[in-house]
């Protein structure tokens, strides 16, 4: 279960986050939505133990564990995975050679065996198959050359092998063809399980025909301004998000 | 010209070197003239320093504090030496080709496997047979010919191997040159050798020095690389100066003819005092040349790289590209020069610098330089210093890996892309395992 508390957050004299208060419980699927610039960026960045970022007040509990005293190693090591909104490109590292240094990582941290590499080859293959990331991809360095799409699918396969207890996905959407879009949401809904939570982050309500949420929150102006079930995202895509803007201006 | 040289007061190790080519003259077999004309020209002009463009970052003059003597290895050392290449460090793919403390060995060298079109000798037999073809090629084309320390082992050159390639020659084989030295107490140790390849030959070199024991060793080499037409020459060089205080300068004297391939890489990882300098000229159409290098630098280490390539004919290639990872308070320099002269019309050039810093008392000297007497020519360079990405390092963190990790896979990964450069698979696999190792030692601090 994931418990944010009255989070204060700025970069620099900005201030971002407001005050927000959030709860996901386990095998829950919370959708975020809200306009862009409103600080949902930075909440996935916050949880997930970015540096640059202030946080003057508030706790984040993931199971009743603060994660602000933990560093971003130790936060995914607790289980917290966030797919970025726009994934990184490491030059000169293989894909293959990332993902198996990921999972040993986090293997190690939790005092697990280290997967042996035939096992670990057919498990990152299977994956692969189903989120229709082509083999030659993996031997490429990661991120680097892989279209907006792929780049995506890349985040979800490793959400798939890393088997979080919380996956922020950020606009894991954006980019996508509708054809992806089917094959990434099926790929986060295989993962749905009783004691995994998730926190969708869009901007537009069609992911959530995919990936349908339990509960539907509205971020503005840096707090979770409306929330509640999922025929919340369908009144927003009426309406847009005018209304709170408006209360913004 | 010389004439502030002359006013200035000789350092010890000046004075040292001065007076150990008097006294060890009989010792040096041949090449007397040519000797005594590059000693003459070392004590007009002394040790480089600031002063000179050259060696501005690298003041050898004031590094070197006194100049180690010449030494015979003993017994303790032979059987040391012969240890050393019977144990796994020794074993190698290639055809090993030893010089030890300044003299070639042909009884620790693998002459027996040597393949039919490679020849091989010593330097010293060769400049007391006085062989004019050797003695011409030895000094190249008086490149490099100004630079004291280039005279200093023209002067003091104790032995060497030379090397000819027959024509059309295709030498499966690597050649290893190894360059090793007793170590224990300082030492120095002159060596200049010299290899012909022939026209359409293919082999592929590498050089290496190494001390039987870590010690401030002080190893002046220069490798002089005649390149027929059409052949087909790969070179890694392996400047290793062991040891607390150790100086290493290794000088590259190559010319090349038509339609070459020339791919010439050079690792230095964990050196003391290390220079690694180019002097190469373009002398035939089409040819494809390339430089590498990779440098591993930690604590108060110093690597220089300083090339001038020269192109004479018109439609040649060349390429530089030079990384360094500089950790503590090192220092890395970087000067790279490409001549074009008028009549090298189509010439195609492009270098490339680049560092990461991971010390924040470490020094990265860029100096790219473009002498362009041609006007139908694309050249270009360009040169970076920067830390590693913090937004890289965060999305591997946020996969669970430790910084430390996170780290060493950035700077391997940027290491390997050097590395890259190295066409002979094993050395390329060798060189990725000790940048591992020199990574894995950073985390252990
Ligand atoms: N590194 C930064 N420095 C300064 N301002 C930033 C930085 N990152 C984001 N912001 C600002 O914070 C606000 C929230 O950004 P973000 O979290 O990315 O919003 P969203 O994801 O909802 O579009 C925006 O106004 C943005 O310009
Ligand atoms: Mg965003």
């Amino acid at each position: 279960m994931l418990e944010v508390k009255n989070l204060h957050v700025s970069i620099g004299d900005r201030k971002i986050l407001d005050g927000l208060n959030l709860t996901v419980k386990n095998g829950e699927v919370a959708a975020i939505m809200g306009p862009n610039g409103t600080g949902k960026s930075t909440l996935s960045y916050v949880i997930a133990g970015r540096p640059d970022y202030e946080v003057a007040e508030g706790e984040i509990l993931l199971d009743g564990v603060n994660l602000l005293d933990m560093d971003t190693t130790e936060r995914a090591n607790a289980g917290v995975f966030l797919a970025f909104q726009y994934p990184l490109e490491i030059p000169g590292v293989a894909t293959m050679t990332f993902l198996k240094a990921a999972l040993n990582a986090q293997a190690r941290a939790r005092g697990q065996k280290e997967l042996q590499t035939p096992d670990f080859m057919k498990k990152v293959r299977d994956a692969a198959q189903k989120l229709g990331v082509k083999q030659d991809m993996l031997k490429r360095p990661l991120n680097v050359g892989f279209s907006g799409g792929e780049k995506k699918r890349m985040e979800i396969l490793q959400m798939a092998l890393l088997q979080p207890k919380l996956g922020i996905l950020d606009e894991t959407d954006s980019g996508l063809d509708i054809d992806a879009l089917r094959v990434v949401a099926e790929g986060v809904n295989a993962l749905r399980s009783k004691d995994r939570s998730f926190l969708v982050i869009t901007h537009y309500q069609r992911l959530l025909d995919y990936i349908k949420p339990d509960t539907v929150h509205v971020m503005a102006r840096g707090k979770i301004a409306r929330s509640g079930g999922p025929e919340l995202a369908l009144e927003l895509e009426k309406s847009g998000y005018a209304e709170f803007i408006g209360e913004a201006a | 010209m010389n004439l502030p040289a002359t006013i200035r007061t000789r350092t010890e190790a000046e004075t040292a070197l001065i007076e150990a080519f008097d006294a060890t003259e009989h010792l040096l077999r041949g090449a007397c003239d040519l000797r005594a004309a590059a000693m003459a020209h070392f004590s007009a002009i002394g040790l480089p320093n600031r002063r000179v463009e050259s060696w501005h970052y690298t003041d050898l003059r004031a590094m070197l504090r006194e100049a180690a003597p010449i030494r015979a290895p003993d017994s303790f050392t032979l059987a040391r030496a012969h240890e050393l290449l019977q144990g796994p460090g020794g074993q190698t793919h290639a055809i090993r080709l030893l010089v030890l403390n300044g003299a070639y060995r042909p009884d620790l060298s693998d002459l027996a496997d040597l393949p039919a079109g490679v020849a091989v000798t010593s330097l010293s037999d060769e400049l007391v047979a006085g062989d004019p073809e050797v003695l011409t090629a030895l000094v190249g084309e008086g490149q490099g010919g100004d630079d004291a320390v280039v005279a200093l082992n023209a002067a003091l050159m104790q032995d060497g191997i030379v090397v000819r390639v027959a024509p059309g020659a295709e030498i499966e084989r690597p050649l290893a040159l190894v360059n090793m030295m007793s170590g224990g107490a300082p030492h120095a140790a002159f060596v200049r050798s010299l290899v012909i390849v022939g026209a359409g030959a293919r082999v592929r070199l590498t050089e290496t020095t190494t001390a039987c024991t870590p010690a401030a060793t002080q190893a002046n080499e220069a490798m002089v690389l005649k390149i027929g037409d059409r052949a087909n020459v790969d070179y890694v060089t392996r400047v290793f100066a062991q040891g607390e205080g150790a100086i290493a300068v290794h000088s590259l004297l190559a010319t090349v003819g038509a339609d070459a391939h020339f791919n010439a890489f050079c690792f230095m990882p964990e050196v003391g005092l290390a220079r690694r300098q180019i002097f190469a000229r373009l002398n035939g159409r089409r040819s494809n040349v390339r430089f590498g290098g990779l440098s591993l630098l930690r604590g108060r280490q110093h690597a220089d790289t300083t090339l001038v390539v020269e192109h004479v004919a018109p439609d040649c290639t060349s390429r530089e590209f030079f990384r360094h990872i500089l950790d503590h308070e090192s220092t890395g320099v970087f000067q790279g020069k490409v001549v074009v002269r008028p009549n090298a019309q189509k010439t195609d050039g492009a270098m490339k610098s680049q560092a990461i810093m991971l010390g924040d008392d470490a020094v990265m000297n860029n100096k790219p330089e473009l002498e362009i007497f041609a006007d139908d020519v694309v050249c270009g360079h360009g040169a970076t210093v920067g830390q590693l990405d913090d937004d890289q390092i965060f999305y591997l963190q946020a996969r669970g890996l430790p910084r430390e990790e996170a780290e060493s896979l950035l700077l391997e990964a940027f290491a390997n892309e050097a590395l890259d450069l190295i066409a002979d698979e094993k050395l390329r696999a060798r060189f990725i395992d000790d940048t591992k190792a020199w990574l894995a030692q950073r985390g252990a601090k």
